[in-house]
């Protein structure tokens, strides 16, 4: 069994299913991205793992126990942390604050996850007293994802973390996620940038209209024609 | 000298009572921003609230001026207000459980919000005309003045003085207290610092886990806490009218959108434009004026710009400039 | 129609014939002319409300616009006023269509730096400029006989002609106010109406050169025959005698009522058929989705700003022509009546109790609430005998709380108005 295993999910926004019989999984320390065209339901999968779309059919289990049923809130107490595409940090409050917010729910001395969060993006202690509303979008997206870490969580979950980001902070952010799954955090994101994320990642999803159509290693994805010719651009 | 004069006269008819007004004034709005910010609706029985806060504590001051107790030369009322506080949470918590508890699970429009609290409003000024009456209460008492008009003048020796009524000194001083804490509150607890965020961005406050019952429920523990202090500031300044908590919601309002919805800061600079435009426009700058032209010369009018009938439109014309020129307000502030 | 509407229409008359039969048919024709003024009004507020989902909290002010309407149409002209002050009221009038003008201008050629300094500065020399004419203007028109006159007066023509003339007025000024707050977020136009109206009161009840302000003006001429004319008027008699009167006075008054009450049935139902045909018109439906679904609508190329504009001064002219019916019933127009919020409040309760959206639903809620507002007094004062009842008869706190009977009504429709948001959003007659 993987330590997360997303299976035969099945469900929409009360009409039409988004995405049917949808399947994702990862395991700690790994990364596993999810690509596929636009509109493919990319986005929905992501929701619905961390349960803010109600599955019709379908279950997600979560280092070993059943997790379908919890609310958003819930799971981030179990051990999961999400990183929205959009509207991703509290604009009006200090980037230390953030970070804060992201430890809401710990009693414990926070001081050290702090840290390592300014460590793992340096920029961030620079500017640790400034709204995170005038920060850079490649900055914002730092601050968004040391908000998900201060939760010490054990899978992260990352909904197009290198939108609207120019190609050298894509990289950068990219080198930091592979270090944070290298301290054994299960890593899952969703990515427009899919041969980038491919060379990154240990497994890869290809969703199409709601339903995997390839499933492998990153590896093997992208040596794959099909896939390459299909969603790679050639 | 005559400057010195002038300075007296604008000194004791404008810039002390806009001082203790826009105190006043900063404290409803910040009440009124918070509730925006958290709940985001407009809170119309808000002016009522603020009049039930003052009710209790007058009933309260009532039963301690009757049993000998007070303050020495400051209000008795001080020692009451933390009854009312209290009565005014326990009123603004009840309220919210009964009535807007229900439209938020709803997730319903903030114009229902809106509708339904002039409905609060109206049951409020049920009870408050049926427990304490339609009529106007003094209940200021120990000292009058920290300095009286004719104290100031045997001390300068100038033509005219400079009065400071002791409720003015308390309004202020007590408005620089509650301010002070309120943002410490904000800026510094993790209880503030999640209310924050939960106004920043309501569904990423949920994914962090922040309980939006619990920020709700201290929102209106600082609302509520709020008006009774505001409303009981208001009544020891001017004396208690059940009746003009209603027209003091336009000012306020007024300075709440000023400010920018949903900015506590913007609430209190809000609060004071809003007071020292009101006061300035309505007053009659003639003897001011005669003070600092030549000797013997007077203005022919009362150089008012707008008659003290029409001090609400003063409220009015700040909240249309507002929308027209920076609908987001001094601080930008919410538009939904 | 369904025969739940007729239902409940049916219920509503029995009841206001309950009122005539036990205690008299005075009162019950009193109460039934208001309910349909409050009807007309709550069709207005319908019309914002239930077809656009706008809220507007200065009703009152709107329907005072509609009552001085009736003033200015209907009263004599004062000569004399007009003969001290017509030359310096032109002026000022000039003086103030000068600055417009002038402000117009200025904002075309100055630069956007200074746009807003200018307007500032323009605005207030112009205000000083009106105000040499205008204040000395007024205090001659207010120091004639101050205790019968001292005003302008009005155009002395019928007074029928003020009511849709009192709509067009409500109408502007709902114009203007919407144009300001319409468009922004949902609850400025509350807060925008709420000050509105506070200031057309304000300008009723302090400028008494207009208005007469709180000195009131009394004798608004009627439409309808007098009472005292009647009772000397041979058919009036003969017809009085052939039905069976005992009282001619009696008689002639319930006449008046009746006559009051048919005037107001025929405006009632030329409202209620347009307000019909537009809800059911391509443009109703239009209404309808914008209130549903604002986003979709914008984005399917609709102008929600600016049919909220026209929806919204339909409303204010419905509530303007309230007004002037109100005043011409009363004969009068005292500015301290109309209480902002309160009546505004009650307009409110009556839409949303009738069912919002439905114009059917606003008139019978129009019916209930009125007669419940004036029927809650004998109730509260009933209610608080009862409650006060073990207390012994020199009780202070017992004749305080009777006191307060007459404010169990805030409390009584406050508590309407929350019970059916919550338990009956759509009303007695929901919208279809």
């Amino acid at each position: 069994m993987s330590f997360l295993a997303a299976t035969g999910m099945t469900g929409g926004y009360g009409g039409a299913d988004i995405i049917t019989d949808c399947e994702l999984r990862v395991e700690r320390g790994e990364i596993a991205v999810v690509v596929g065209p636009n509109g493919a339901g990319k986005s929905t999968a992501m929701k619905a793992v961390f349960g803010m779309l109600n599955l019709r059919e379908g279950s997600v289990v979560f280092d070993g126990t059943d997790i379908t049923g919890l609310a958003p809130q819930e799971r981030v107490r179990v051990g999961m942390g999400f990183v929205p595409q959009n509207r991703n940090v509290f604009v009006s409050l200090s980037v230390e604050e953030n970070l804060e917010m992201g430890a809401f729910i710990r009693d414990d001395d926070i001081s050290q996850s702090k840290e390592q969060v300014f460590e793992l993006f340096p920029i961030l202690a620079e500017k640790r007293n400034q709204p995170a509303g005038e920060l850079s979008g490649g900055q914002r997206q730092q601050v968004a994802v040391g908000r998900a870490l201060m939760t010490q969580p054990r899978l992260l979950m990352l909904d197009e973390p290198t939108a609207g980001v120019s190609p050298i902070v894509m990289d950068e952010l990219f080198d930091r996620i592979v270090e944070i799954a290298k301290t054994g955090i299960a890593i899952l994101m969703v990515e427009q940038n899919a041969r980038q994320a491919l060379e990154i990642a240990d497994h890869g999803f290809v969703l199409v209209q709601g339903t995997n159509r390839f499933t492998d290693t990153g590896e093997a994805l992208l040596a794959n024609e099909e896939v390459r010719r299909s969603f790679l651009g050639g | 000298m005559e400057i010195a004069n002038a300075f007296a006269l604008l000194a004791n008819f404008v810039i002390v009572p806009a001082t203790a007004y826009g105190a006043q004034l900063a404290l409803g709005a910040l009440g009124v921003t918070i509730i925006f910010g958290i709940l985001r609706f407009a809170n119309f029985s808000h002016g009522e609230l603020m009049s039930f806060g003052a009710m209790v504590t007058i009933l309260v001051t009532w039963l301690l001026q009757m049993n000998g107790i007070g303050l020495g030369p400051l209000p008795t009322a001080l020692l009451a207000l933390p009854v009312g506080i209290l009565a005014t949470v326990a009123m603004a918590v009840l309220t919210d459980r009964f009535v807007f508890r229900f439209y938020r699970k709803k997730r319903a429009n903030p114009i229902v919000f809106a509708i339904v609290s002039v409905g609060v409003m109206f049951m409020m000024a049920g009870i408050i005309r049926i427990v304490i009456g339609p009529d106007d209460h003094s209940f200021a008492d120990g000292e009058r003045f920290l300095i009286s008009y004719g104290d100031f003048k045997k001390l300068t020796g100038w033509d005219q003085g400079i009065a400071i009524k002791q409720t003015q000194v308390v309004t202020v001083v007590v408005t620089l207290i509650v301010v002070a804490f309120l943002f410490w509150f904000l800026q510094k607890t993790r209880s503030g610092k999640a209310m924050r965020a939960y106004s920043d961005d309501e569904d990423l406050a949920l994914l962090s886990g922040i309980n939006p019952e619990r920020v709700v429920l201290i929102a209106w523990i600082i609302a509520g806490s709020l008006a009774c202090i505001a409303g009981t500031l208001y009544g020891l300044d001017k004396t208690y009218k059940p009746f003009i908590f209603l027209q003091i919601l336009l000012p306020i309002f007024a300075a709440t959108i000023l400010g920018g919805i949903g900015q506590p800061v913007g609430a209190v600079l809000g609060g004071f434009i809003v007071a020292f435009s009101e006061v300035t426009v309505t007053y009659a700058f003639k003897r001011f004026l005669a003070y600092l032209g030549p000797d013997g010369w007077a203005p022919d009018g009362l150089v008012q710009l707008l008659s003290t009938d029409y001090k609400f439109a003063v409220s009015f014309v700040i909240l249309v400039v507002v929308l027209l020129v920076r609908p987001t307000g001094i601080i930008r502030g919410k538009v939904i | 129609m369904t025969r739940r509407v007729v239902f409940l229409y049916g219920l509503m008359l029995l009841v206001l014939i309950g009122v005539g039969f036990f205690q008299s048919w005075n009162v019950a024709f009193g109460i039934f002319n208001l309910c349909l003024i409050s009807a007309v009004m709550a069709l207005g507020v319908n019309m914002q409300w239930g077809y656009a989902g706008l809220f507007n909290v200065g009703i009152m002010g709107f329907t005072a616009l509609g009552a001085l309407t009736a003033v200015l149409v209907s009263m004599p002209p004062v000569q004399e006023a007009w003969a001290v002050a017509g030359g310096d009221l032109a002026l000022s009038f000039l003086c103030l269509v000068a600055t417009v003008v002038a402000i117009v201008l200025a904002r075309r050629m100055v630069p956007p730096a200074f746009r807003m300094l200018v307007t500032a500065i323009l605005v207030v020399a112009g205000y000083f400029l009106i105000g040499v004419f205008f204040l000395p203007a007024t205090d001659r028109i207010e120091s004639i006989d101050p205790a019968l006159s001292g005003y302008l007066g009005g155009l002395g023509m019928p007074v029928l002609l003020a009511w849709p003339l009192g709509g067009v007025v409500a109408a502007g000024a709902g114009w203007l106010i919407g144009k300001i707050a319409l468009g922004l977020r949902a609850d400025y136009l509350a807060i925008a109406t709420l000050g509105i109206s506070e200031i057309i009161i304000a300008i009723i009840k302090y400028e008494e050169w207009l208005s007469r302000g709180v000195k009131n003006v009394t004798g608004i001429p009627r439409p309808v025959p007098y009472e005292v004319d009647l009772v000397d008027t041979q058919w009036f008699v003969d017809l009085a005698t052939s039905l069976g009167a005992t009282d001619i006075n009696e008689a002639s008054s319930l006449f008046v009522k009746f006559c009051y009450g048919l005037l107001f049935i025929v405006v009632l139902a030329i409202v209620m058929w347009l307000a019909e045909r537009a809800l059911k018109s391509p443009w109703g439906r239009m209404m309808r989705a914008i209130r549903d679904n604002r986003d979709a609508a914008e984005a399917m190329g609709k102008d929600v700003k600016a049919r909220h504009l026209q929806v919204f001064v339909l409303g204010c002219a419905t509530c303007g022509i309230a007004g002037a019916m109100l005043a011409t019933l009363d004969g009068q127009l005292t500015p301290t009546s109309y209480i902002p919020l309160r009546f505004t409040f009650l307009i409110w309760v009556m839409v949303i109790l009738g069912g919002s959206g439905n114009n059917w639903g606003a008139v019978l809620g129009g019916f209930v609430i009125w007669f419940l507002w004036v029927e809650a007094e004998p109730l509260g004062n009933w209610f608080m005998a009862t409650v006060t009842a073990p207390l012994p008869d020199d009780s202070a706190i017992g004749a305080h709380l009777m006191m307060g009977a007459a404010y169990t009504r805030y409390l009584l429709m406050g508590a309407i108005l929350l019970l059916v948001m919550r338990f009956a959003p759509k009303g007695l007659i929901p919208e279809r």
